[in-house]
């Protein structure tokens, strides 16, 4: 119910819906998308791309919220996530990192030298081991700084890419931030920036980046969500979302854990 | 057959210096158990849980009972960093043995299959690899130019988790949370606290039995209602956000922390 609101697909696009968007471009037809805990807006991009489909009669993709009770179909516990990344069974998975550096190298455990660090953050998670295994794994951090983004990680939690010998089945596909989206070339080690969002420029983007990119004359502005998709992601994707993110779709969307679906 | 009986009977089995497998939050955490532990005054245990931690290591951390945590993450979620943990390791006060969630989970499925090594994909390449001595890298044996990570077997002295309920024969409940079978199965000895006693035999229903931990694996289970709180114990009832938040700012500083410590651990001591 929309509670007498007017057709919400006309109100203004919030940042974070044009992220998810984007996001949901980024995931392809796939059948099985999983998302890590504390991640509300590729939440909200792999429950988008899950709904639109539905309305276009295709079945898929599966979504696991690994924070979920509801949407998290695992019954053979913590594992089972992992077991069924090392054999393909998921498609696509999403990364962030205190750094993340030119070569798609991730870091999600301290800045300075390990046994001295200046700064610690909680840990590598799963990410040594799922950025390997899972075929398109989408980097995203909503802090675009020279800080976050960085020529040389202190730490690699997880490598972008690695020797050919080594298992590779999966890796970084793109990282999207809040200023804008650059794809990954896996063969060259290195990000292209592929789409500027609104209200950003590509001389902003070089000068809060710390990481060398390939950056092509003509660079599109990222498009911004149409109408339908919009519609879908504030009327069927908010309340599914609401359950364990409610803070985030009481500001995003301006509905709460209550708002009747 | 398992003793069933009070909690500080239960943890009688937990001793300074031992390697302790606890679950990460949704599993059900053993708060009522931790602080018992830190009230007891433990030192020097060897903490290894599955495969993240929260509140439970951070005041462990900065209650000084701990010598080594071996884990994935240790984060306060949306309440933030966990302070002690940090501050712990900044000053390099314990040591860190930083891994990778499926890493813990197959180093306790060696020990479930009593064999040595498991392999595991992923990691070559890491930093988390690098600090990691004890894991080694051979070349697929079976396969050709093919390294792969094997992890030794990790056999826990004790495992400690919370679960909804036990029988009277130490069958405990654990439902989809199968990690806490994998727990046990790898442990020397397991220790259970519960919200409440089953009438019954768990075993005895094909539904449940399904969801049983067998009491074969169980040494000690001690009714502990709302033991896993201030954290959640899913399907039964949720974090306490407001006293995580609390614990947050408080944990901040150490006399914040030693605030906490005499106002939610110590203080139960004359309850």
């Amino acid at each position: 119910m929309r509670s007498g609101r007017p057709d919400v697909s006309t109100e203004p696009t919030r940042p974070e819906e044009l992220l998810a968007s984007v996001i949901a471009d980024l995931i392809g037809d796939v059948r099985h998308v999983a998302v890590g805990n504390a991640s509300p807006i590729p939440a909200t991009a792999a429950l988008l791309t899950r709904e639109r489909n539905k309305l276009q009669g295709v079945p898929r993709p599966y979504v696991s919220l690994l924070q979920s009770r509801k949407h998290n179909f695992f019954t053979d516990g913590a594992r089972e996530l992992f077991d069924c990344a090392g054999q393909g069974r998921i498609d696509v998975f999403f990364l962030s990192g205190g750094e993340i550096d030119g070569q798609g190298n991730i870091n999600l455990v301290s800045i300075g030298d390990y046994h001295h660090p200046t700064a610690r953050f909680p840990g590598s998670f799963g990410s040594a081991y799922l950025y390997y295994v899972v075929p398109r794994v989408i980097l995203f951090r909503t802090e675009h700084s020279r800080r976050t983004l960085v020529e040389k990680v202190s730490f690699v939690s997880a490598p972008g890419i690695s020797e050919a010998n080594v298992h590779r089945s999966g890796g970084p596909v793109a990282l999207v931030t809040n200023r804008c989206l650059f794809g990954f070339d896996a063969a060259r080690g290195r990000f292209r920036l592929q789409s500027v969002h609104p209200g950003h420029t590509v001389e902003e983007i070089v000068a809060e980046t710390g990481f060398a990119f390939e950056c092509p004359d003509e660079v599109p502005t990222t498009p911004a969500p149409s109408a339908e998709t919009l519609r879908v992601m504030r009327e069927l994707v908010a309340p599914e979302l609401a359950e364990i993110y409610p803070q985030f779709t009481a500001s995003v969307f301006g509905i709460g854990a209550q708002a009747p679906h | 057959m398992p003793v069933v009986g009070s909690l500080d009977e239960a943890l009688v089995g937990i001793q300074d210096g031992c390697l302790l497998a606890v679950p990460r939050e949704v599993s059900g955490v053993p708060m009522e158990a931790t602080r018992a532990l830190i009230r007891r005054g433990i030192r020097n245990l060897r903490l290894f849980a599955l495969p993240t931690s929260s509140l439970q290591a951070d005041l462990m951390i900065g209650a000084g009972c701990l010598a080594s945590l071996e884990t994935s993450a240790v984060s306060l979620g949306e309440f933030g960093p966990a302070p002690r943990f940090t501050a712990a390791i900044k000053a390099g006060t314990i040591h860190m043995k930083d891994a990778t969630c499926p890493a813990l989970h197959a180093a306790l499925q060696a020990s479930e299959k009593g064999v040595p090594f498991m392999p595991l994909r992923g990691l070559i390449g890491s930093d988390v690899l690098r600090e990691r001595p004890d894991w080694t890298v051979i070349d697929n044996p079976l396969g050709e130019n093919d390294p792969i990570v094997l992890l030794p077997a990790i056999r826990p002295d004790v495992a400690l988790f919370h679960a909804p309920t036990a029988d009277r024969n130490g069958n405990v409940w654990i439902g989809r949370q199968r990690e806490l079978a994998t727990m046990a199965h790898a442990s020397a000895a397991t220790v259970v606290t519960v919200e409440k006693l089953h009438d019954g035999d768990l075993l005895a229903d094909p539904v449940l039995a399904a969801g049983t931990l067998p009491g074969f694996y169980v040494d000690a289970v001690a009714v502990v209602p709302r033991g896993a709180w201030p954290l959640p114990l899913p399907d039964h009832y949720d974090a306490d956000a407001a006293h995580l938040a609390e614990y947050a700012r408080l944990a901040t500083t150490l006399e914040g922390f030693a605030e906490y410590l005499e106002r939610h651990v110590y203080a139960q001591r004359a309850a």
